[in-house]
């Protein structure tokens, strides 16, 4: 037994363990601080005093309402669409065989492999290229290329590891295709989906390279922030919208990390 | 009387695999049918076509005198019992049960009712709770067999269903097998490559190699009267004699089969037989197998305990009765 897990681990180690942490999460404290400054055009350390009056204030800025309605609404669609096609594809490439499976395997996950630079440029090309006006779809389109690869990745996993006599098993007591989906897929696959879904959610929620070169005059809410950072007054409005969006997309997250991790139990008590 | 199933020149060609290849079969209704063959010849294809899974490529299979080409699975009136059993690890024991009067549309209390009434058939009452996950191999197997038996099919398939529990448990669903198909008079067509299996519980067995059916027949017939070299040594591993050896012994020349248990072995060496020499024994319970080296040729033959074992490499005289040895049809 020579790594024995009762041991403690050395102190040198521990401290970097502390250091790092501290260097990943201190940050995002910073801003949770600067939401509850009085210094509005400055970002001044310690803050000279503390108030809750940006609240009100951010609640009363339309353009806040908008951007936030623009990134719920291009969030829903791309994941609903992502959904759709990255379920489909998952269940194509896991329950056959055909020639070039692997292939689009890989081309699936390319386009969150590359740098969202080369999505976005190459969408935008091919937007002007075929003259399709900068709109709300051309932006749900490109969070879409990257919403589907998470929902595929999800459900091609849950696919390999339910077992394909399953679906047979349904056809052979009665059921068609409709009835297995309902009864046998979708109850194997439903946390699955679910969590393909949230973490698809809050990719799109928080992008802003594909964005920016998919959008017309649009604001979602992280292009908003962008811009807000350089204009020169009630900049802690700004914070106080990055608290809210970390607490509306860490929730999720936490959530879909629950449920495939349960995931894993269910599917294997198969067996 | 119309067959239970029949294959007319039945095919299923993958590529240039014959995994099934030319088969014609008669299934009579009410009887317990064995697919018996190694693995890769073509029974659990034959199983499949019959369930619908696959589709033949050419030749025709009908189903109670129904053709069954282009016929899904679910509008077949046939059930199977999958080898891995296939139970829904999201749905309890009594839903898993239900499931085919579910689609069906049966109501709520009528199918949980069938349900309570299929698993107390096979002996697991108080059982629907459960998640499949909770069972044991030989309790999932009951389920199995609960979920396609509350759909009365008229022709229920089972691949290889007792291939994964150990001994005991094997031989006691055997018998509970054969009473509960005697009991429900369904046609029961059985796939297995465990040769004891397919003669112990069958009323009839089909012997496969490489996609084509070698013998069809009772299981006395496949084994005592073996049809060709094939079957000889795959059901049962009966001595396959060459042609020239028979011909010494009972003057045709054709290839033979001879049970090991059929050849007596003499010690006494002045004694009229065929002079043989103890290669190795093994030691089996009921009865000790020799391996014997005759005149270059392998064969086997059983002592039974209780009587005087020869050693290894002792020198013996075996004999038989000539109506024993079983002359092939196969020409040599």
């Amino acid at each position: 037994m020579r790594s024995d897990r009762s041991q403690s681990a050395p102190r040198g180690l521990k401290i970097a363990a502390a250091a790092g942490l501290a260097f990943l999460h201190l940050p995002i404290l910073l801003i949770f601080v600067y939401a509850f400054t009085t210094e509005e055009k400055s970002y001044q350390w310690p803050p000279p005093g503390l108030t809750t009056q940006w609240f009100a204030a951010t609640w009363a800025r339309p353009d806040v309402w908008q951007a936030l309605g623009l990134s719920v609404q291009v969030a829903a669609i791309s994941t609903a669409i992502a959904l759709v096609l990255g379920t489909l594809c998952a269940a194509a490439v896991s329950q056959t065989r055909f020639f070039g499976r692997e292939a689009i395997s890989l081309l699936v996950i390319l386009p969150i492999a590359l740098p969202g630079i080369i999505t976005g440029i190459a969408l935008r090309s091919a937007f002007s290229l075929a003259e399709i006006p900068f709109s709300f779809w051309t932006i749900v389109l490109g969070h879409a290329t990257f919403c589907v690869v998470v929902v595929y990745n999800n459900a091609v996993a849950r696919f390999r590891r339910t077992s394909g006599s399953l679906i047979e098993a349904s056809m052979d007591l009665g059921a068609d295709g409709f009835q297995t989906f309902r009864h046998v897929i979708l109850p194997n696959i439903g946390t699955a989906l679910l969590a393909g879904g949230m973490l698809a959610f809050a990719l799109s929620f928080d992008e802003v390279i594909v964005t920016t070169f998919t959008a017309g005059q649009q604001q979602t809410l992280p292009i908003w922030m962008l811009e807000e950072l350089v204009r020169p007054r009630q900049r802690p409005v700004t914070n106080v919208v990055a608290m809210v969006v970390v607490l509306a997309t860490l929730l999720p997250i936490l959530a879909a990390y629950y449920l495939t991790r349960e995931g894993d139990q269910i599917a294997g008590a198969g067996k | 009387m119309t067959p239970a199933v029949a294959f007319q020149k039945t095919s299923r060609h993958f590529g240039a695999v014959r995994a099934v290849d030319a088969v014609d079969l008669e299934i009579k209704p009410g009887e317990f049918f064995a697919m018996l063959g190694p693995s890769g010849s073509g029974k659990t294809t034959c199983l499949r076509l019959i369930a619908g899974f696959e589709q033949p490529t050419s030749g025709s299979i009908s189903i109670f005198g129904e053709r069954a080409e282009g016929v899904p699975p679910y509008r077949r009136n046939v059930n199977t019992v999958f080898q891995d059993y296939a139970l829904f690890p999201h749905l309890n024991v009594l839903d898993n049960v239900a499931y085919g009067l579910m689609v069906k549309g049966v109501g709520k209390d009528e199918r949980h009712r069938a349900a309570e009434d299929a698993l107390r058939l096979v002996q697991l009452p108080g059982y629907g709770g459960r998640k499949p996950g909770q069972l044991s191999g030989g309790q999932r197997q009951r389920v199995a067999l609960a979920r396609a038996l509350v759909n009365k099919p008229k022709v229920l398939l089972l691949d290889e269903p007792l291939g994964a529990l150990d001994l005991k448990l094997r031989e006691s669903m055997q018998e509970e097998l054969k009473q509960l198909q005697k009991a429900l008079g369904i046609t029961f067509v059985f796939v297995t490559h465990d040769q004891g299996e397919a003669l112990s519980m069958a009323d009839r067995v089909a012997v496969f190699n490489d996609g084509r059916i070698m013998q069809v027949g009772a299981p006395e017939e496949i084994y005592q009267r073996p049809a060709s070299r094939f079957v000889a040594d795959f059901v049962g591993s009966s001595n396959v004699l060459p042609p020239d050896f028979v011909q010494r012994h009972a003057g045709q020349r054709r290839w033979g089969s001879l049970r090991p248990e059929q050849i007596r072995v003499g010690r006494d060496k002045s004694g009229d037989g065929v002079a043989a020499r103890v290669l190795s024994r093994h030691y089996l319970g009921a009865a000790t197998k020799l391996a014997l080296d005759v005149e270059g040729l392998r064969l086997h033959a059983t002592v039974p305990s209780g009587t005087a074992v020869p050693e290894d490499g002792e020198h013996v005289v075996l004999s038989f009765n000539r109506d024993q040895l079983h002359l092939m049809e196969e020409q040599a």
